[in-house]
């Protein structure tokens, strides 16, 4: 058992990952349009502190900032020659401080979307994103991540994809979707369909889950959508910290930390072993997550009006599983020569 | 190998014919689009009767299933680029007859954002609906949508952004237009998925859109406001 996430799986029965990116580098300085990835290189100790929240605040795992570091997203910052070399140097960040915790701390690389949509309804192909994936594995596994994360995915050809490039890269790997209309992934995905897939996949991950979303209550559901499959793999549950609101020029999330202790409990109810944020989970949402972990016993898996009376409503009425409503009214389709 | 008769698009009568391409629509089969489109101009169907009652009533369709959650973003891909092959035989038609236009949006996702998907998807629903859609593409600063609303002049600003970070240059983009006075000259419709309807209010935008297909249904009731008011004065 050559891996450490492969070990702590083993070893526990939860883990806690880290919370947002975005929203802590924005809160840093970071101005919209700036590549985030691009500070691995120019801000290090911005990137250190990045890191260090989440570790000091009890996560055994946290994501790399690499989100956008494939070569169609850097091409928009006309960085798409600096893949490898910005994706090394935020893992090796990554490195240098999970082993400077004095405890057992996942780095695990961020890899996100490509951005393109997949053919043949958008350009981007199976082969070229295993090469864009493959390229910005090699710069983390060079950089020392333990393991590969894609996340936010909504393609499922795309999340193949991902898993083509690790195994290429020979590096161990975790991936989420995005569940964010109605119940289901941007591309149609449920969260049966993903559970069928990634048992699958050739490449099988470590670890598999939703990230980010609508909100927490969304993303649970589509936890116990997993849950219902019987998975043989370990559930991931990184859910937004509420609802994002507008206040004073800046986006604040509406979810406190005490209601993040809340999610945590609830996602670990639903099934999920490694539990932790998205977008606007800070790290005192990250106390909270870990203090409700460690001082709440597990027990049953919550029903959808228990998540709702917790974490307020869903965003759409259904799972998009389609087992407790009429089929979809799908028109006909004809054939001709 | 079927076992369903085969359909010759031109043995259809018109109502038929028109249900069919609805189908089509749906099934995202451009060529067949094409072929019927061609065949209503050879019954001597105005161009613009074509888009509105074929085109944009099967694009409808498409719509309220996306919203519904029954289509998804692929299908809807399909459908959308079966239409663009009718609209691109009809647009020089509806140009030359001068059939009334719809309305038209200038639509971009704002400065550092370089999310396009949504916005793509709004923009083909629009011209599914039969708007003229300027899009401005990516990363787009207040100056690029300034010169594009002065040159363009359309109905409606749409903008998008798909992160929490780009998300407030909206309003940026809307205090701009405030200060010189041209605020009020356009319907603002913002999306994105971060976004929520209070944040819409909160920026100063005329509404916030779910979806693509709510955005449409939004333009549309917008529009319908403006030509009432027009009636009025």
């Amino acid at each position: 058992m050559s891996n450490l996430l492969e070990k702590l799986l083993v070893e526990r029965d939860w883990l806690l990952a880290d919370g947002a990116t975005g929203t802590n580098l924005f809160n840093m300085g970071l101005t919209a349009g700036d590549a985030p990835e691009l500070w691995n290189d120019t801000a290090p100790e911005k990137i250190r502190k990045l890191y260090s929240g989440a570790v000091d605040s009890g996560s055994d795992i946290f994501l790399t900032n690499t989100f956008g570091g494939n070569a169609s997203r850097m091409k928009l910052h006309d960085a798409q020659s600096r893949v490898f070399e910005l994706n090394k140097k935020g893992a090796e960040i990554g490195r240098e401080i999970a082993d400077a915790s004095g405890r057992q701390v996942v780095v695990a690389g961020s890899v996100g979307p490509t951005g393109d949509i997949m053919a043949p309804m958008g350009s981007l192909t199976f082969d070229s994103a295993v090469e864009m994936f493959h390229e910005q594995a090699e710069g983390l596994k060079a950089g020392g991540a333990d393991v590969a994360w894609v996340e936010t995915i909504s393609a499922p050809e795309e999340f193949q994809a991902a898993a083509r490039a690790f195994e290429l890269a020979e590096l161990p790997w975790a991936g989420t979707m995005s569940f964010d209309t109605a119940g289901r992934t941007m591309m149609g995905m449920t969260s049966r369909d993903m559970v069928a897939m990634v048992e699958k996949l050739p490449n099988a991950p470590l670890a598999f889950g939703a990230n980010c979303g609508v909100g927490a209550s969304d993303l649970l559901r589509t936890v116990l959508g997993f849950a219902a499959s019987t998975p043989q793999l370990p559930v991931i549950a990184k859910g937004n910290a509420g609802i994002p609101k507008y206040v004073d020029g800046h986006i604040h999330y509406d979810g406190t930390p005490e209601l993040m202790g809340q999610y945590a409990v609830l996602a670990r109810n639903c099934g999920a072993k490694i539990i932790g944020g998205c977008c606007g989970t800070m790290p005192e949402h990250l106390v909270a997550m870990r203090a409700a972990l460690e001082n709440t016993p597990k027990s049953a898996a919550p029903s959808l009006d228990e998540i709702t009376a917790v974490l307020g409503g869903f965003s759409s009425a259904s799972d998009g599983l389609g087992d407790n409503e009429p089929a979809p009214t799908r028109r006909n389709r004809r054939k001709r020569a | 190998m079927s076992d369903e008769e085969d359909i010759i698009l031109a043995d259809l009568p018109d109502d038929e014919l028109v249900q069919q391409m609805f189908d089509d629509l749906y099934d995202g089969l451009k060529e067949e689009i094409e072929e019927a489109v061609h065949i209503l101009l050879g019954r001597d169907w105005e161009p613009y009767r074509i888009l509105t009652e074929a085109l944009v009533g099967g694009m409808t369709i498409v719509g309220h299933d996306f919203r519904d959650g029954i289509l998804f973003v692929p299908e809807v891909l399909l459908a959308a680029n079966a239409m663009k092959g009718g609209m691109f035989i009809l647009k020089p038609l509806l140009a030359e007859t001068g059939a009334p236009q719809v309305g038209k949006m200038v639509i971009g996702t704002v400065k550092g954002d370089i999310h396009d998907i949504g916005k793509n998807l709004v923009g083909m629903m629009m011209e599914g609906a039969g708007f003229e859609v300027i899009d401005l593409g990516i990363n787009n600063a207040v100056e690029a949508y300034l010169e594009a609303i002065e040159n363009e002049k359309p109905d409606i600003l749409g903008m998008s952004a798909l992160l929490t970070t780009t998300m407030p240059y909206m309003k940026v983009v809307i205090d701009t237009m405030v200060e010189k006075g041209i605020r009020d000259d356009y319907t603002i419709l913002v999306g994105g998925a971060p976004l929520n309807e209070e944040f819409g209010k909160a920026i100063g935008a005329d509404a916030y859109c779910r979806d693509a297909a709510v955005a449409v249904e939004t333009a549309k009731t917008f529009m319908a406001r403006k030509h009432n008011q027009q009636a009025a004065h």
